[in-house]
């Protein structure tokens, strides 16, 4: 029972990153139909961004969790510059283009990422300092449960919250929702859908960056390679839960989560990846428009 | 009169829903050997989506699509792949233009001899003289389809460069090249001025009287409509409220009030 | 100008701000140190003002030329021009031709070496193009098929001492083999979810190899695989690798003979007008599950041929060899040397693996010119350094048959 709640609680904790991860992806495509494949990438630079904050911060003898919190809210600026600079350079131009050629674009950026950090610091993992304590209160139940779990899954909560807030409650969520339902009637109603679709891509990396850094203060190290398999992962629990649909990330993520948590503790980790992708195409082929997914008819 | 004239299609009860909205409600038409029938109704009346559930596109929610080729037995087209149904002999044009934009138009033409040609892999690649007289036939045809509509002088172009009005004829040549005997046209006018609009009156008379194919047309302009069609469907709401000659739907009021109504909307 | 010149300043500061933590501190957690590289911040700020200026260049002029081609002007460079010219471009394939053939003569194994990757990747390349180029599929695991044209070369010859030209044909037909088991459940998939599947794919093959040891051997991999053999005699190093050299010429002569029939065939056309448009295509009555299946097998057809060939070329395989990074080298050629072209992907194969191999400087930052290729590419010239040539046909029409009217 205590091996299954760990196993609970680890698929938990992995499930609400990937979770944050996919929001990303289900904003974007909900919105132009992109898979956004550089996404993982903003992930990776949210990570090395607060890890060189974090690492300076350390050496310079600063440490605790102020310093997480510190180099989270650097992170999430620089993931969003990057997010919006992205959209703006490489998916921009190429709106009313080939459905093929921002994909490929997609994929450049990816590539181009990875080997700019790659290029810029180092090919090597570094290890990212250990901020966040072990609090007291987590004493007996650390064996199913650990500190750093309680952090990630109390932060992906609140950010979750103040999300749907944002979406359900505010006038530019009315003018997302608006955006992502028929882009040329909200444009006729006076959403500026250029800022709407900038507004995306920002608040996607941000969630993207949350996810990065919480990652890489529980595993322990980042390189540039990171963000290439959350991304895809990630992207299957958008998928899973139904493209498009913010409920419907959240859910994919946990399911993953747990699926893949379980599969390992109970199966073997050695095709935990095997699995996922089998996961991904058996969703896609049976029911592309995954769990809470609508099928819509492509009007002709 | 129109009783003696062997019928191609027939459609009872096509209904047709997305999520709540019923975009087709219970709709009944035929059209028979010879006739050019037309489809009209003020805009989102339904009768797009009526061609995408007649044509495949779209598997209809409710109804019945028969087509009765001449000499065959009867085929129920509910559920068939769109080109099952255009193997079948029933071809179409798309309301917003759908041409293979990075193909010469010649080669678009000849897509449409695709199904009726039957070189496969390991032949196109042996290329021996079967396949080469196949290929030599399917120019020649799409290129004689090409002089039809008057585009054999853009027979090398690529098709997006082609002007608005000349895609039109494209797409219908296209659509012939398919060799059907029922020939589906969402409104072939719509972009055209007044000039190439009577140009296609006389094509599409050409196509009716010289390949004895039947057609079915979707249009908004009323002075074409009336000129060439018997019988004349109306739709609205994705309701047919009348059918009959040019003149009987000219004088039904119900059709006057949906055409006023949406004036009087815009 | 001014204002111009305002807006490149604005974007170079927004560059230098973006690149600041990534560029300008290093910082190394394992052994405490933090270096500032001042420097580099000039350098961006420097390559964005100029990068920044070319790049609204380029945009205004992309829209002038759209303006030249909607009024139905030429547009097309003066090579393309050239290379519409049919006996040019026989002439210049028999130049080519007897260079190829000459080219161990006169150059050392080292680069008979590069050369015969060069030729591997033109026919990955060429075998993409068929997916990829003609059918608009995007397949982003393709690399999976030439490790399982390389695995079955390397399998056949551990276990049964098959050789290399047994083994050629059936890899291709292995590969295909995949290519339609996999290619199955993903038809009616979506464009872009048919990308990410067969990316998955790509990673399934590799992870598979990785740790089903009994079979591949896991991540040691597979040595000691024979060479081709020369009528039973045994050569040396140098004379084995002009002999594959050779043979992969011919295989690239092959693969331009064959994917040339199909492109300009029934079934080539089919593709052409599904990646254009799947709805207008249908129901044109093709069928799509057919004609998708078919592109997508095909193309691994060609991935597993080279595979083996690659095998013996290098008589030592394991996993590492087939990852994403390759997958999407291959992308990269077929992208930049122009979707759907022949001549074009063989360009591009050539530029891309050969420009880094002798600027060694620059092979560093090979993968990331290669990310920046395809954005670049996609915005400003899509169809690639060579876009496809038309076809033209002949034809006598109405006129020429009947000659009363
Ligand atoms: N794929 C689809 N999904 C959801 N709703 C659809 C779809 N296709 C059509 N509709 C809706 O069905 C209704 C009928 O549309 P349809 O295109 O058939 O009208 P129409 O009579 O062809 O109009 P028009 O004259 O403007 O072409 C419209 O309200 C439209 O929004
Ligand atoms: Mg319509």
């Amino acid at each position: 029972m205590e091996y299954f709640l760990e196993l609970f609680f680890g698929g938990l904790t992995r499930g609400s990153i990937y979770a944050l991860i996919a929001l990303g992806y289900t904003m974007v495509y909900g919105i132009i139909q992109l898979i956004n494949f550089a996404h993982g990438e903003i992930y990776m630079i949210g990570a090395f961004v607060a890890l060189i904050v974090a690492g300076v911060c350390t050496i310079y003898g600063l440490s605790g969790i102020s310093i997480l919190i510190l180099a989270a809210i650097i992170a999430v600026i620089y993931a969003s510059a990057y997010g919006y600079t992205l959209e703006k350079v490489a998916y921009r131009p190429l709106r009313g283009a080939p459905r093929l050629s921002p994909l490929i674009s997609a994929i450049g950026m990816s590539i181009f990422l990875q080997n700019y950090v790659l290029l810029a610091q180092t090919p090597d993992f570094l290890p990212f300092p250990r901020l966040i304590p072990d609090f007291a209160f987590m004493e007996p139940v650390a064996h199913i449960i650990g500190s750093p779990e309680l952090v990630i899954l109390v932060t992906t909560m609140v950010t979750m919250i103040l999300l749907t807030l944002l979406i359900k409650k505010t006038k530019v969520g009315k003018a997302m929702r608006a955006t992502q339902q028929d882009m040329d009637m909200a444009r006729l109603v006076g959403v500026n859908v250029d800022r709407i679709i900038s507004l995306t891509f920002i608040i996607g990396s941000a969630l993207a960056a949350i996810g990065g850094v919480l990652v890489a203060s529980y595993i322990g190290q980042v390189n540039f390679y990171i963000g290439f398999l959350a991304g895809v992962k990630a992207f299957t629990a958008a998928v899973l839960g139904g493209i498009g649909s913010i409920p419907g990330a959240v859910l994919g993520g946990l399911v993953l989560g747990w699926a893949e948590s379980f599969a390992a503790g109970y199966i073997s980790s050695d095709y935990e990846d095997v699995f996922t992708f089998g996961l991904l195409v058996l969703i896609l082929t049976l029911r592309p428009a995954g769990i809470l997914g609508k099928a819509r008819k492509q009007k002709v | 009169m129109a009783d003696k004239k062997h019928k191609l299609l027939e459609v009872k009860g096509l209904t047709m829903d997305f999520g709540g909205l019923r975009a087709v409600d219970s709709v009944s038409l035929e059209v028979h050997e010879g006739e050019i029938a037309a489809l009209i109704g003020p805009n989102g009346a339904g009768k797009t989506t009526f061609f995408n559930c007649v044509t495949g596109i779209y598997n209809p929610t409710k109804g019945d699509i028969l087509l009765h080729p001449k000499g065959l037995e009867t085929r129920r087209l509910n559920g068939l792949k769109p080109n099952k149904v255009t193997e079948m002999g029933l071809a179409r044009t798309f309301q917003n233009i759908r041409l293979f934009p990075d193909m010469t138009v010649l080669e678009n033409v000849m897509i449409g001899r695709h199904c009726r040609t039957k070189a496969g892999i390991f032949r196109a690649i042996l290329r021996d003289k079967g396949v080469r007289e196949e290929e030599q036939l399917i120019v020649e045809s799409s290129y004689q389809l090409l002089e039809k509509v008057g585009l054999e002088d853009f027979a090398n172009e690529f098709s997006k460069n082609l002007p608005y009005g000349a895609q039109r004829r494209l797409e219908i040549a296209r659509a012939m090249a398919t060799d059907p005997f029922l020939l589906l046209l969402d409104e072939p006018a719509a972009g055209m001025n007044p000039q190439e609009t009577a140009d296609l009156d006389q094509l599409i008379r050409k196509i009716s009287e010289e390949e004895k194919i039947a057609i079915l047309l979707i249009e908004h302009d009323m002075k074409l409509v009336m000129h060439i069609s018997n019988p004349i469907y109306v739709m609205e709401y994705g309701k047919k409220i009348a059918e009959g000659s040019p003149q009987e739907i000219k004088d039904n009021p119900k059709v006057v009030e949906a055409y006023l109504g949406e004036e009087t909307d815009a | 100008m001014l204002q111009n010149l305002k807006q490149s300043l604005i974007v170079s500061l927004w560059f230098v701000f973006l690149t600041f933590p990534l560029m300008v501190i290093r910082v190394n957690t394992m052994d405490q140190v933090v270096v500032w590289r001042w420097m580099n911040m000039l350098w961006v700020a420097l390559a964005s003002f100029i990068l920044s200026y070319l790049w609204r260049y380029m945009l205004t002029r992309q829209q002038m030329r759209k303006a030249v081609a909607e009024e139905g002007g030429e547009t097309r460079s003066k090579l393309q021009l050239l290379l519409e010219d049919m006996s040019f471009r026989y002439k210049a394939m028999g130049v080519l031709l007897l260079a190829a053939l000459i080219f161990p003569q006169v150059f050392d194994t080292y680069q008979s070496t590069i050369m015969i990757s060069a030729l591997i990747y033109v026919v990955l390349g060429l075998g993409l193009n068929i997916s990829v180029g003609l059918a608009g599929l995007l397949d982003l695991g393709y690399v999976a098929f030439f490790g399982v044209g390389a695995y079955s070369y390397a399998l056949l010859n551990h276990h049964f001492d098959l050789g290399f030209w047994i083994t050629l044909p059936i890899g291709g037909i292995i590969g295909c083999l995949f290519g339609v088991v996999l290619g199955f459940p993903i038809l009616r998939l979506r464009g872009d979810y048919l990308a990410i599947v067969t990316l998955g794919f790509g990673m399934i093959f590799k992870v598979v190899m990785e740790n089903w040891s009994s079979l591949s051997f896991g991540p040691s991999g597979i040595a000691n695989i024979d060479k081709p053999s020369f009528f039973g005699m045994d050569l040396s190093l140098a004379d084995s690798t002009i002999y594959i050299y050779y043979i992969m010429i011919a295989l690239v002569i092959f693969t331009i003979l064959v994917t040339n029939r199909l492109k300009n065939s029934r079934i080539g056309r089919a593709w052409i007008a599904m990646r254009e448009d799947e709805i207008a295509c249908v129901a044109m009555g093709i069928d799509m599950a057919r004609t998708k299946l078919s592109a997508y097998a095909l193309g691994a057809f060609w991935a597993g041929m080279v595979g083996v060939l690659f095998a013996s070329k290098t008589t030592f395989i394991n996993p590492a060899s087939f990852t994403f990074m390759e997958s999407a080298i291959i992308l990269s050629i077929v992208v930049l040397g122009g979707m759907g072209s022949i001549l074009g992907v063989i360009l591009g194969a050539f530029i891309l693996i050969l420009l880094p191999e002798y600027m060694r400087a620059f092979s560093e930052y090979r993968m990331l010119a290669f990310g920046a290729a395809m954005v670049i590419m996609m915005i400003f010239r899509p169809q690639g350094i060579i876009s496809n040539l038309r076809q033209t046909y002949q034809y006598k029409g109405l006129k020429g048959k009947t000659n009363n009217g």
